[in-house]
């Protein structure tokens, strides 16, 4: 039973963290090739505060502020510049983290955070607590969708000149994206922190940035439930094949480049079209 | 004198730098796709030439066999992964190309053992002494001497003979050049094969200046080069060899003086980041 309950949680935290990136590049179309460093933030704040003997439910408010705070810096840096200057300086953002990470003793240095302790109630405690912020995510994810919000984030995502001529304050949707986006991944950092219970920098490098981007692309960018089903199906691959795990990167490198190259719009995209052959039959 | 020294190794670093980001630039200029997967023929170049040395071969046969093999890899890569997503936006191409950068990294964990490789009798070791009290290895010198030799030839080839008027031709409108009957596709071919050659030419210098090759040697190369085409203004030759050279000294210096807060890479990018935020259109280019 512990297996299975260890598979669920990383499971929902893996979907959390992805979707937490669908918000940005997929609803409002900057992408960001940094998103494990948001992670990583809220993964470190989350482990000092418990280690400090706060109780995780608690301590993921801060992680989540934090990496959220962190989130409206690069926000701001995606209003100066676009498309392929943006991708690079978020991964600039991604190497920074774990650049300055790997020199601080006060967080462990290259050996980083070990001893951070369970939660209550245990792994099912855990995994309770993994599974109710996962649903709320989606159900954000879900609400934000379907209101103006998400129509105004759609319409930047399509052509931001043309959102900005007709009325939308795009800089204030694009910030208000990377800050929901950037929350989110630091809540999925912290719980992973307690998942594993052991961190460091490494844990937040840039495989780990194209890891969450591939379960977006290869679920289809912009599809809650294409990204959800990808980041379910990537998360727990290695674990099911154990053969998967030595290639995993090979594994990964390959879904990435096969689905862009054959079919950029990803699980939902394929589904869609045979949906569409069907009815249309 | 401690200067000194920063500023030398930051100028040969600076050079391995700008080998590698010419490609990278010349693909975008061309194709306006961040070809991630350059460094992983960077680390192809540089296992080649370890290979033929450590087989026999002479150190000047290794770097051309190289640098033609990984050329024409160049060539097919364009061919099979690029030309088909060149209708797509091109943060599709960028993905694709991080996809196939990560898997050719673990195909050459796979075929060439994760431990590295190294020369048996590594050459061009020799210590010259340059002024009192200052060496230099060759292989240092060769790398600077190199680069100027390739990057002038390759002035020369763009400025003056027909293919380089192509070049220039259909980097600036494709398809205006392609009205006037240049063949744009032999263009690009062309503009691969040096780009992946002149990357080949970087891993066997860095093969040569570590003795060692890994599976991993090209991620850092791989996003610090797409760092430096960004600073340079994207496109913009000039201000890439420029940013290269900045970049270079800017680390060696950094890693003694910002060492204890952030590592090598760290400082490369706040740079990058720095610059941005004030100049997003990169160091040289105008508005």
């Amino acid at each position: 039973m512990s297996y299975e309950i260890a598979v669920l949680t990383s499971m929902s935290i893996a979907i959390l963290f992805a979707l937490s990136l669908n918000l940005i590049t997929g609803f409002c179309g900057q992408v960001s090739l940094g998103h494990a460093a948001f992670y990583g933030i809220g993964a470190y704040v989350a482990a000092m505060l418990t280690k400090a003997g706060l109780a995780l439910p608690i301590a993921l408010i801060p992680a989540a502020v934090m990496a959220g705070l962190v989130g409206v810096l690069v926000g701001v840096a995606s209003l100066r510049v676009r498309h392929d200057f943006l991708a690079i300086t978020t991964m600039g953002v991604g190497f920074l983290f774990v650049g300055i990470v790997r020199k601080q003793d006060a967080l462990g240095g290259e050996i980083g955070i070990s001893g951070i302790p369970s939660v209550a109630f245990g792994r099912p405690g855990l995994l309770l607590l993994a599974l109710v912020c996962m649903v709320l995510f989606i159900l954000l994810s879900i609400y934000i969708r379907r209101s103006w919000l998400g129509f105004a984030f759609e319409s930047i995502s399509d052509d931001e000149d043309t959102a900005r001529t007709f009325g939308i304050d795009v800089s204030k949707f694009k910030l208000l994206a990377f800050v929901v986006g950037t929350a989110g991944a630091g809540i999925a950092g912290g719980l992973y922190a307690h998942h594993i219970r052991f961190i460091g920098p490494d844990s937040f490098g840039f495989v780990e940035s194209i890891t969450v981007l591939a379960m977006v692309i290869v679920g289809g960018i912009g599809s809650i439930a294409g990204v959800a089903v990808a980041a379910a199906v990537l998360s727990t691959l290695p674990l099911w094949l154990q053969f998967v795990d030595d290639y995993k990167l090979l594994i990964y490198g390959s879904l990435i480049f096969i689905t862009m190259r054959f079919a950029p719009t990803g699980i939902a995209g394929i589904v869609r079209t045979l949906w569409q052959k069907r009815q249309a039959q | 004198m401690l200067a000194i020294e920063l500023v030398i190794q930051g100028i040969v670093q600076g050079a391995i730098y700008a080998l590698i980001a010419l490609g990278l630039v010349l693909v975008y200029g061309l194709l306006r796709i961040l070809h991630v997967a350059h460094a992983a023929l960077y680390t192809l170049g540089a296992y080649i030439g370890v290979i033929i040395v450590n087989q026999g071969g002479h150190i000047i046969v290794a770097t051309a066999v190289a640098m033609v093999a990984v050329g024409f890899v160049g060539v097919g890569i364009y061919r099979f992964a690029y030309k088909p997503l060149l209708d797509k936006p091109p943060l599709i191409a960028l993905i694709a190309s991080i996809g196939l950068f990560i898997a050719a990294e673990e195909i050459y964990r796979i075929i060439f053992g994760a431990y590295g490789m190294s020369f048996v009798q590594p050459p061009l070791q020799q210590q010259i002494e340059l002024f009192k009290g200052f060496h230099l290895s060759t292989a240092r010198i060769s790398v600077v001497f190199l680069s100027i030799l390739f990057i002038g030839v390759l002035a020369w080839l763009a400025a003056s003979t027909r293919t380089g008027i192509a070049w220039r031709a259909t980097v600036s409108d494709a398809g205006m050049a392609a009205s006037f009957g240049v063949n744009i596709e032999k263009v690009r071919f062309i503009n691969f094969f040096i780009g992946s050659a002149l990357a080949a030419l970087a891993g066997v210098m860095v093969a040569l200046l570590n003795n060692l090759v890994e599976p991993t040697m090209g991620a850092v190369p791989a996003y610090k080069a797409l760092a430096i085409i960004v600073l340079g203004g994207l496109g913009s030759v000039r201000g890439t060899l420029v940013a290269s050279i900045a970049l270079g000294i800017i680390e060696s210096f950094g890693t003694i003086y910002l060492g204890h807060i952030m590592d090598r890479d760290a400082i490369a990018f706040t740079f990058l980041i720095i610059v941005l935020m004030i100049r997003p259109q990169g160091l040289l280019t105008r508005r």
